[in-house]
């Protein structure tokens, strides 16, 4: 199916075709040099085709010649995704620089998977069974995981097992099992298979209620606003505040099984940070390099626009895959707005009539039903799987009362709103505790968390009233809330990033430092002189604070805590 | 033989739609007119039209008026002969001198495939202690200087370019005033380095859609520098006049504003462009400092906020100092923890007292009675100001380091600054009890 440019705008170009057009199909613009530049119809009218491109339209004339396909834009699936640096497109980057050097090139495309690797397949069904898309054929190990070779979730209806080859070696694209289906008709499986990134793949008995707390060891989340495995949440907050060091840390530290990185249109330098740490990170949990379990999709900022948009949905798309075989997902997209930014760009050229801030009309039923492809499925072998989306919200001029923001807070199952004035004053990570939610339960009562957030608020209060009435119009009483509150905001919320200790803290070491801290927010200390009260927080606040960067099993740790006990006996006045 | 084409149908702001074929998207043209010759780029192909958006604005042109393509994109010389030269917004020499032959190079390459860059982990020593405590910058880190009108925005971005020690510098001026063209040129003459230097200046008096050009030619010969192996220092003036020209081309082609006017791919657009600062993986790198005027001191204005969300962090301008609070290196992890081992306890130390120091002030202003602890604060923020922010203040690194200490111990008792006892007990200038 062919057609010819009739008009180019930006990353847009109108085709002109007299054959048939399939909304959402791919295309390919040819250069007159003849390269072919990847594109997708987004809007058909009469002959018409409006395609979105996904490389610079540079050298794109009029009258150049289309090619359209039937097939959506699709990722390949199978073993040998872990570990891949993609593009929004899924073409592996370290091979393009292999082949084209230090700089991207416009209609370069390389298959997502390796296709000379061969992979040790075991089969875990033999000829006669009774299958269904999804189901299981064998498997073959990937690095730390047991990656499951599945009937192609795109094949429709119960077929028997006519074939399975024997345990060996064999490529993505060797034959591994031959199905036959209800009319009799054989039909041939290999290791790859493609899925198209706009449709969610879910092939599960149900969707379950997320309620696992998901532990990502940064403790204002798991102890205040925590997330759950197949939950979803987001991280709005203006620029510089802490977005992405939060996800770095999260990607680290996130007790998952796999993690997938989409950084959309944010910048080249923190994926880099990524991808030369994480070979070198060993995950304590495995015992393997944290590469062996990530993948990264990196369309920057200054990578085409269109690729951009799709390049979140390619995320998904493998996060899905993960989670048929079981296991514990992590998507973590930096940043939401660049991908609703690009929906805006691609909108205005389209010419729709805009809504607020000219985003399209559609921008929150895209960004929920984004967030929809999270959830836990119990999968058709009874077991579990869970995909949880984690993205950041960059709203301009941080202001979250605007579109992005909103239409992501009404579909997410917590919100970690970060603040300009924590990050101003380096109260790292900066989430703001008294905005901030999550309706998941986490590692410490509800009870306990309630209590806490009431102090914070009470806190709060009393700061404020003290700006008017002044510290010496404010009780002893009142002063001590302030005090505490802000006790536990330096001891517990604050966090340390980049300390290998005070970093990244397990969730028993957490139940345990709460608790203790609980005790302290507990005592009545009766202080009578303000000075006297301030000093003596400030010393628990150091003690507290060294015990944070103790670690666990050392001696300072239990000589901190002796002294923390100390100073709860004598409620502060002699450690 | 050369082609023109003649049948202009529609001029309007800095566009002008000729009808036309076989011409390609974003190519190169030359505008013809009584007033003589410009460039202009394809911004639109629609069956036989194509919109230009034209340099040097669309005064007195005229709807016969001659539009040849090139057939090409925009492209630069590129060769070591540009070195202490300077050019105007359309890269035409403008000191006099003759045109560069050279192999020409595209401007508004593709971007870097990230496999390709390297952690950046140079240290660039500025003598500036707000800079090199607080905010260190990194080699092929991108920033912006966030500052209103009349702060002495230029001469900290000459100043930064002078300590900083690159290979090649090269500065792009955008709506520069004549004078501030002349202290530049100036204080790299006095510093030595006009001969490793070269500017494209667009000025003030120049038609204002020209200056859209001077980010990409700065980049692009940068890039090729850096190519080679070189670490290369782009000094931008102001991002601000080039984002309004952005607008004004966004407005004649009829593009829905996002925000105040400007166009939605405003971040887009500022992106390509700062991204091109690069740690090249087996090559030289390039740094990038831009100066961003925020309009009415607002940082949420669509300009600096849109900086702010591609930059990697930001340094503050106001009252004539570096502001502690909001000015972010964030680079500075990658290199303040092979300084010195008390670098960050201090980076952390002194802004968080000085955060509570503004609390106090606030305080007192209002009339309350100040307790031991304001007063403390007080007494250390008179210092902290005058002895670390002050921008005359020029001193290397670990001088500025011990000089915190000194103020800290002045003013406080050691667990009141709230550093860790291990680096307290290391650095603490007087006896410890
Ligand atoms: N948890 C933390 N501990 C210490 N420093 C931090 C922490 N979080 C952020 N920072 C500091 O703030 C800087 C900016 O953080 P980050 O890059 O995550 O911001 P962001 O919110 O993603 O901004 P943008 O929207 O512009 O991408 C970091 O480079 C670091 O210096
Ligand atoms: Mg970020």
């Amino acid at each position: 199916m062919t057609g010819k440019i009739v008009a180019v705008h930006g990353n847009l170009v109108i085709a002109e075709t007299d054959d048939r057009v399939v909304q959402n199909s791919v295309g390919y613009c040819v250069r007159s040099d003849d390269v072919r530049l990847l594109a997708e119809v987004v809007r058909v009218r009469g002959r018409l085709a409006d395609m979105q491109v996904f490389e610079d339209t540079r050298g794109l004339k009029v009258g150049d010649a289309v090619e359209l396909r039937r097939e959506m834009l699709s990722v390949v699936l199978g073993p040998g995704l872990l570990g891949q640096i993609y593009d929004g497109l899924q073409n592996p980057l370290p091979k393009l620089a292999e082949q084209v050097g230090f700089f991207l090139k416009p209609g370069t495309y390389i298959h997502g998977l390796l296709p000379d690797t061969k992979w040790a397949f075991t089969p875990g069904v033999g000829p006669g069974a009774s299958v269904q898309r999804g189901d299981v054929l064998g498997s073959v190990p990937e690095g730390i995981f047991k990656h499951q070779i599945m009937v192609p979730f795109s094949w429709q209806g119960s077929f028997t097992v006519e074939k399975v080859v024997p345990a060996g070696d064999y490529t993505i694209d060797d034959e591994i099992a031959v199905l036959k289906d209800d009319a009799g008709r054989s039909h041939s499986v290999r290791m790859q298979q493609e899925w198209p990134v706009k449709v969610p793949l879910n092939v599960s008995r149900r969707r379950l209620m997320p309620t696992d707390p998901l532990v990502t060891r940064v403790r204002i989340i798991d102890s205040m606003f925590p997330i759950v495995r197949g939950g979803t949440y987001c991280i709005p907050g203006p620029f510089g505040a802490g977005k992405t060091v939060l996800q770095q840390i999260t990607s680290r530290y996130a007790e998952v099984d796999v993690v997938i990185v989409a950084a959309c249109g944010e910048r080249a330098g923190e994926v880099v940070e990524t991808l030369r740490e994480f070979p070198q990170l060993i995950d304590p949990r495995t015992g393997r390099s944290l590469m062996e379990r990530t993948i990264i999709i990196c369309n920057t900022s200054a990578m085409p626009v269109a690729a951009r948009e799709a390049s979140v949905y390619t995320a998904a798309t493998l996060g899905e895959y993960y989670r048929q075989m079981g296991l514990h997902v992590l998507l973590l997209a930096d940043s939401t707005s660049r991908w609703a930014q690009a929906m805006r760009e691609l909108s205005g050229r389209l010419e729709e009539i805009p809504g607020e801030e000219a985003f399209p009309a559609y921008l929150e039923s895209r960004i929920a039903a984004f967030y929809e492809r999270g959830g836990a499925l119990e999968l058709r072998s009874g077991e579990i799987g869970t995909l949880t989306i984690g993205g950041t919200v960059s709203p301009a001029g941080g202001n979250f009362e605007e579109p992005v923001t909103q239409g992501t807070l009404k579909v997410v199952g917590a919100f970690h709103g970060l603040s300009r004035a924590r990050s101003d004053a380096r109260r790292y990570p900066a989430i703001d505790p008294l905005d901030s939610w999550s309706k998941y339960t986490g590692i410490i009562e509800p009870a306990k968390v309630a209590k806490v957030h009431e102090l914070l608020i009470r806190g709060n209060e009393v700061r404020q009233m003290m700006t008017v009435v002044g510290e010496e119009g404010t009780s002893a009483e009142d002063f001590t809330v302030a005090l505490k509150a802000d006790f536990f905001d330096n001891c517990y919320l604050q966090q340390n990033a980049f300390d290998d200790v005070d970093g990244a803290t397990p969730a028993e070491r957490q139940q345990f430092v709460f608790n203790k801290i609980l005790e302290v927010l507990d005592l009545e200390f009766g202080f009578e002189d303000k000075n006297l009260a301030r000093q003596t927080m400030v010393r628990g606040t150091d003690l507290f604070r060294n015990w944070n960067y103790a670690a666990s099993d050392s001696d300072e740790y239990r000589q901190l805590l002796e002294r923390i006990d100390r100073f709860i006996a004598t409620k502060g006045r002699d450690e | 033989m050369r082609k023109y084409y003649d049948d202009i149908s529609r001029i309007a702001g800095n566009v002008v739609t000729v009808k036309a074929g076989g011409v390609g998207y974003d190519e190169l043209a030359v505008l013809t007119s009584d007033r003589g010759e410009s460039l202009a780029q394809v911004i639109r192909l629609e069956s036989n039209s194509v919109s230009l958006q034209v340099f040097a604005g669309t005064q007195g042109v005229a709807n016969n008026d001659r539009v040849r393509f090139m057939h090409k994109p925009m492209q630069v010389p590129f060769s070591d002969a540009l070195l202490g030269r300077v050019f105007d917004g359309s890269g035409r020499p403008r000191d006099g001198r003759g045109v560069v032959e050279a192999d020409m190079v595209d401007i508004g390459s593709p971007a870097v495939n990230p496999v390709k860059r390297r952690m950046p982990d140079k240290m660039v020593q500025t003598g500036i202690p707000m800079i090199d405590i607080f905010n260190s910058l990194v080699e092929s880190q991108k920033l912006p200087i966030f500052s209103v009108a009349g702060e002495p925005y230029n001469e900290l971005l000459a100043r930064v370019g002078l300590q900083a020690n690159a290979d090649i510098i090269i500065l792009g001026g955008m709506g520069l005033r004549h004078d501030d063209y002349l202290k530049f040129r100036n204080a790299f003459e006095e510093g030595g380095v006009l001969g490793r230097a070269i500017m494209f200046i667009h000025t003030a008096a120049d038609p204002v859609v020209e200056c859209l050009l001077v980010p990409d030619l700065c980049l692009a010969v940068g890039e090729q520098f850096a190519l080679q192996g070189k670490s290369v220092l782009v000094l931008l003036t102001d991002m601000t006049a080039f984002s309004d020209a952005l607008k004004e081309i966004a407005i004649v082609m009829e593009q829905i504003p996002s925000n105040r006017g400007y166009p939605g791919d405003l971040y887009t657009q500022l992106a390509k462009r700062y991204e091109k600062a690069v740690d090249f993986d087996g090559a030289g790198s390039m740094t990038v400092l831009a100066c961003v005027t925020m309009p009415g001191d607002d940082v949420t204005h669509p300009v600096p906020d849109n900086t702010g969300y591609i930059t990697e962090g930001q340094f503050y301008l106001r009252n004539g100092r570096i502001e502690p609070f909001g000015s972010l290196s964030r680079l500075k992890q990658q290199v303040n923890g092979k300084t010195r081992d008390d670098h960050r306890a201090i980076m952390d130390a002194c802004i968080q007292l000085y955060a509570l120091c503004r609390e106090s002030r606030e305080k007192r202003d209002m009339g309350f009675e100040m307790s031991e602890w304001d007063t403390k604060l007080l007494a250390y923020g008179a210092l902290f100001e005058d002895k670390i922010m002050d921008l005359s203040v020029n001193i290397p690194l670990f001088e500025a380091l011990d000089r915190c200490w000194t103020i800290l111990a002045d003013c406080f008792e050691p667990a009141e600054t709230g550093i860790r006892r291990a680096i307290i007990e290391k650095h603490w200038p007087k006896p410890l009890t």
